[in-house]
């Protein structure tokens, strides 16, 4: 029997689910882990800019003042009232503490308040789950690229919680090289969307990065990448920041899709999905998307808003561990070094 | 009227449920499991003891600080959510309010004191007028050699309470004028949040969940240095 979306025991679950992990207030109404009613983002993007990341102290407060709000229209959204709901959810970890903190303490007090089952959820579970929330036909085994400011990894979804670590990043992150690069050329804060803009502009073949570890199993290294453009730069003043952009996003999509290619491959996948801020990245969707159609092996891209963070995905991630764990206690602090559950290696 | 007082300013987390007929059970802890971990458990314990469904509650109190950041908001957002899931008002009230309440009986000057660690003090200044305190001045950050300079200049006796007073006892106690209120009163009470929430709530001075403001007193670290930072 394959284990696919098409086995729920219980229909009609509506979730609430909250995400304070990093620099978004959201909040989201899911039914049975696949019908979004609402979701509700509030970025803090603008109160960060200036700083070059995400403060978090500054982080804190915002969600502080967010959280009301975002919860109160996402219900209004949805149509439903507190006390309809099922369970209420939210991120308690991995993130900044300070603003984990904020969405389990309301969503803890909500589900006092209404008396329904609390869930504690794995942020990286969410991202892994938003593909299926968006693609419930999806079967496993899945190879997941999950690539944001924070992480860089590819999981072999095998079925419900039963996650397998292939590789992960050894040193930065991808969105991180994106920001650092950005950063370095002057071009502002968060790096991904403006390189993506200014890549558009460029020549994607004009200067030849390296590609790390390309061929070599699936570990991830972004490190040398970022020296490489700096040093490019520092020795070329005048090369234009467009070509720049295009030619290090073009080494960055190359690694990312040639190991996750490989993994799908070697694993059996029937599909590959992209996850995470960094899938948000036209070239690394365009280029995914483009591999599927001469390859045959199946791609799935979520829309954007699906792959930054949003609650959807945790709502939806909750939804899956109510079915196999349960709810989590009333106990449950924030986790900021939670790690995904990894199947034992057999 | 039921009032549910969510407390987690400093060390100390707590709740307590009353109204007017005082405090109907409580919780307190300073050590041991975080704020986060505790309060919840707190909540549903406290309304338990007290035989309270949490639908009957008709007011939710908190402490809006100044106090240690990251504890403050876990209360924030729980009390916050609290209210808004169950479509009640609240009532916000300041650390300091609370730590000078236990006190009101006394004609001394009293001086609140919240500790705010990296050498500072959160301070207010409260006297006895009928019917309870009033508030002298506005709450501020001082150093605790400031804060005994201002108490030195005060021309009465004073008490200084809280756990910032605990911290610098021995400072504030060299003052022949100025005494150090016991280590039972140093942190505020979820008893004393019902009490002082159920005088504005009968004066219906409510504020509605997303209005509540936390009290930091201080700014981000980050937002201090961007505008003292060298011209580039
Ligand atoms: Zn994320």
């Amino acid at each position: 029997m394959t284990d696919t979306m098409n086995s729920p025991a219980s229909e009609g679950q509506t979730i609430l689910g909250i995400e304070t992990s990093c620099d978004e207030t959201a909040a989201s109404v899911v039914v049975d882990g696949r019908t979004i009613l609402s979701s509700v983002v509030s970025s803090q993007v603008d109160l960060h800019a200036r700083f070059g990341g995400v403060v978090p102290e500054i982080a804190s407060r915002a969600h502080t003042d967010l959280i009301t709000p975002v919860i109160a229209q996402s219900l209004v959204e949805a149509g439903r009232e507190g006390r309809e709901l099922t369970a209420v959810a939210a991120t308690y970890g991995p993130g900044l503490v300070g603003s984990l903190l904020v969405g389990v303490s309301a969503a803890k007090a909500l589900a006092l308040t209404w008396g329904v089952p609390f869930i504690g959820v794995n942020h990286l579970e969410g991202h892994l789950y938003a593909g299926l929330l968006e693609e419930p036909d999806l079967e496993f085994p899945l190879v997941v690229l999950l690539v944001s400011g924070g992480h860089t990894m590819l999981v072999e979804m095998r079925g419900h919680g039963q996650y397998r670590l292939l590789g992960q990043t050894v040193d930065d992150a991808a969105g991180e090289a994106f920001d650092k690069v950005a950063r370095y050329l002057d071009l502002g804060y968060p790096g991904g969307p403006v390189i993506d803009r200014l890549a558009t502009q460029g020549d994607p073949t004009s200067i030849n990065f390296p590609r790390p570890m390309i061929n070599d199993g699936y570990e991830f290294s972004f490190s040398g990448l970022k020296t490489a453009v700096i040093n490019h730069v520092r020795k070329n003043p005048d090369v234009s920041a467009e070509d720049v952009a295009a030619s290090f996003q073009a080494a960055v999509v190359d690694v990312l899709l040639a190991k996750t290619v490989r993994a799908a491959e070697d694993v059996g996948a029937t599909a590959i999905c992209l996850a995470g801020g960094v899938a948000a990245n036209s070239e690394l969707r365009e280029r995914t998307l483009d591999h599927s159609m001469t390859s045959g092996i199946r791609a799935f891209v979520p829309s954007r808003s699906m792959c930054t963070d949003n609650a959807a995905m945790i709502a939806t991630a909750a939804w899956w561990r109510m079915q196999s764990d349960g709810p989590s206690g009333m106990d449950l602090g924030a986790h900021p070094n939670l790690k995904l559950p990894w199947m034992a290696t057999a | 009227m039921l009032i549910l007082g969510v407390e987690s300013a400093t060390a100390q987390v707590g709740c307590a449920v009353g109204g007017h007929e005082g405090v109907l059970a409580s919780t307190h802890s300073a050590r041991g499991k975080r704020h986060a971990e505790s309060l919840a458990p707190q909540i549903e314990f406290t309304l338990s003891q007290a035989r309270v469904d949490i639908s009957e509650i008709s007011v939710v109190a908190v402490d809006i600080g100044p106090g240690l950041f990251t504890g403050l908001r876990v209360g924030i957002s729980t009390a916050m959510a609290t209210a808004f899931g169950l479509g009640v008002p609240m009532i916000g009230v300041s650390s300091l309010d609370l730590v000078a309440f236990p006190l009101r009986h006394t004609r001394r000057l009293i001086a609140a004191t919240i500790d705010a660690r990296r050498g500072e003090v959160f301070t207010a200044f409260y006297r006895q007028v009928p019917g309870g305190l009033q508030r002298v001045n506005e709450p501020h950050v001082v150093t605790p050699d400031d804060l005994y300079a201002e108490l030195q200049a005060a021309s009465t006796e004073c008490i200084v309470v809280g756990d910032g007073a605990l911290r610098y006892r021995e400072l504030f106690s060299s003052i022949t004028k100025v005494e150090v209120a016991d280590e039972s009163l140093a942190y505020p009470s979820a008893n004393s949040l019902v009490a002082l929430a159920h005088a504005r709530a009968l004066r219906e001075e409510f504020v509605q969940p997303a209005e509540i403001q936390p009290l930091y007193l201080r700014r981000p670290d980050a937002e201090v240095n961007w505008q003292t930072r060298p011209e580039r």
